[in-house]
């Protein structure tokens, strides 16, 4: 075990991977970090003044993007747990056979582009769509009433399409529960409700923080749902909206990858967090 | 939750043999709960494959007009529609043979080698599938812009390759934790030398491993928008042509192409799933993530 000959097919291994990601991942997280120190215009070229000036600035002037992307992603993330941990337990205790086939039901609808499932959502909630069109007809509805460009549905948005990432973490921490525990402690006197939330929930935990991390680090960053069925609303922006904008369209460089490096600042404060939890050896296993 | 609050009577040791109405009704709210859901999960899906058959008056394809297959017909011929359907199928094939190879090398390395640095190569794998997909996308964008590197193909395949690494990594380890090394010993035993074993024992047995890694990468290279977009330059992939059009109303061809993507989905995990029934496994693991 272990001797040089091994250690040698052990860096041949990792050798390629390794290699493209720090050339496609780590260093171009440099160049970013080095990029919103910088200052110039994209047609003078971009100089490193070592500005670090301009992160109060983003701060300063984009606090509210990102306090509201906070918020559209931790009430997605409450939504979808809401929801998912009912759907997972059912399928993890009560699926018997079918299991398999109803989680892959739950992830059969994710494998049609994420484009064009929001964009959908966005002709079925549209004003006058099938779902407010109908409900307007029927009088149930006042006729200016609209949906899409508001933040509840930017919420609904993200909590549709990050559904599946809560609820298979979820399955996986609930089906490995050994039910023989949530007997003793009904054998032992506990009410269906206790046995749920002191034997049942807690075993799961480690599911829900990791459906938790997985939900609100996607949705905190996403741009596409503000963007189709936020209808493009600046009332309803996320940081992510803002941060493609000054990349895509301005071409303000140093001050997106300042605004991306608040954003990666807040999830590497969760994900640290995560790995303290977990033992790093166990995050790709 | 909503189940446990309908059903007092099962307090305690003393449990009826007949359930009353209520607890009855009350088993029933999950499995009900479960198949709303599901039902809602499948809501744009349905309205995209209606959609794929309507037969619109303008571009918009909003209001039902009338049932027509002509625009499962019309497709083929249209250079700006089938175009970037190509671009995504050959991005997608080629990253996931690059990924797929590299992500089960390293996947090798961390479940059968003992190295320094190991801790730092699992964060290098791990961080890549935590950050948000808008900073992968730029980060590059500013790699690709001070290099002077002209996006296009290229610059896509890269990217591709990079967020495909990660996912195939964990995959394949997920694989090869559960098998014990003995069978590898008792190939050495025997006298195969560390080539053939790997390639009589090792290989075969992380095969479907390897298999539902690329399924994943594939699935994840060809729906990929955000990283894409800040890759691509001037060349169109298959959710960016979507986006592109799309802008007013979903043009028909968009849901025939969705529905028809949607289709081979469905087939393939129906293959998969009577595989499994016959092999009679029924600790298959959960299935793999698709879908950003």
């Amino acid at each position: 075990m272990g001797g040089s000959g091994r250690s040698w097919t052990a860096s041949l291994l990792l050798l390629p991977g390794i290699v493209w990601l720090l050339i496609f991942f780590a260093i171009p997280m440099l160049i970013m970090l080095q990029m919103s120190l910088a200052t110039g215009s994209f047609d003078s070229g971009f100089q490193l003044t070592w500005n670090f000036g301009i992160y109060p600035e983003v701060i300063s002037q984009y606090w509210e993007l990102y306090l509201r992307s906070a918020i559209y992603a931790l009430l997605t993330t409450l939504i979808t747990l809401a929801i998912g941990y009912p759907v997972a337990y059912t399928i993890a205790f009560r699926g018997g056979r079918l299991k398999n086939a109803l989680l892959l039901i739950v992830i059969l609808p994710f494998f049609v582009s994420f484009v064009i499932r929001t964009l959908n959502w966005r002709m079925i909630l549209s004003d006058n769509g099938m779902v407010f069109g109908t409900l307007k007809d029927m009088g149930l509805l006042p006729p200016d009433f609209h949906f899409l460009a508001t933040p509840a549905s930017v919420v609904f948005g993200l909590t549709y399409n990050f559904l599946p990432f809560m609820i298979l973490p979820l399955y996986v921490a609930i089906e490995k529960i050994d039910r023989r525990l949530i007997e003793a402690a009904t054998d032992l006197y506990a009410s269906r409700a206790q046995a749920f939330w002191r034997v049942t929930f807690v075993l799961s935990l480690p599911g829900v923080v990791a459906g938790s991390l997985l939900t609100f680090i996607p949705a905190v960053g996403d741009f596409i749902t503000a963007e189709v069925i936020g209808a493009g609303n600046p009332q309803v922006f996320m940081v992510g909206n803002i941060i493609q904008r000054k990349f895509l369209d301005s071409l303000d460089y140093p001050a997106a990858a300042a605004l991306g490096f608040v954003l990666v600042a807040v999830t590497m404060v969760l994900v640290t967090g995560y790995t303290r939890l977990v033992g790093s050896d166990r995050l790709t296993a | 939750m909503t189940a446990t609050a309908a059903a007092p009577a099962s307090t305690g040791a003393a449990r009826p043999h007949r359930p009353s109405l209520l607890s009855r009704i009350g088993s029933l709210i999950l499995p009900v709960f479960t198949a709303v859901l599901l039902l809602f999960l499948f809501a744009p899906i349905a309205v995209m494959i209606a959609f794929s058959f309507n037969d619109p008056a303008g571009r918009q394809n909003i209001t039902w007009q009338g049932f027509t297959l002509r625009n499962y017909v019309d497709l083929w011929g249209r250079s700006q529609v089938t175009d970037p359907m190509i671009v995504s199928l050959v991005v997608a094939t080629l990253s996931t043979i690059v990924a797929t190879t590299f992500g089960t090398m390293i996947g090798l390395a961390l479940t059968r080698y003992q190295f320094r640095g190991r801790s730092a190569v699992n964060l290098l794998i791990f961080i890549p599938m935590t950050a948000p997909e808008i900073i992968l996308g730029a980060a590059l964008l500013t790699l690709w812009v001070s290099l002077g590197v002209e996006r296009g193909l290229f610059t896509i395949l890269a990217a591709h390759i990079m967020f495909n690494i990660s996912f195939v990594v964990v995959t394949i380890r997920a694989r090869l934790q559960g098998m014990t090394q003995s069978l590898e010993e008792a190939g050495m035993d025997l006298y195969a030398d560390g080539r053939t074993t790997f390639w009589k024992v090792t290989f075969p047995i992380i095969f479907p491993g390897i298999l539902s890694a690329a399924l994943l990468a594939f699935a994840l290279s060809i729906d990929d928008y955000v990283i894409t977009l800040f890759s691509a330059g001037h060349t169109q992939t298959f959710p960016l042509w979507v986006f592109g059009v799309s802008r007013l109303g979903i043009p028909p061809e968009v849901n025939v192409l969705g529905t028809l993507i949607f289709l081979v989905a469905f087939v393939f995990i129906g293959v998969q799933l009577w595989g499994q029934r016959r092999q009679g496994r029924s600790e298959a693991g959960p299935p793999t993530m698709v879908g950003r």
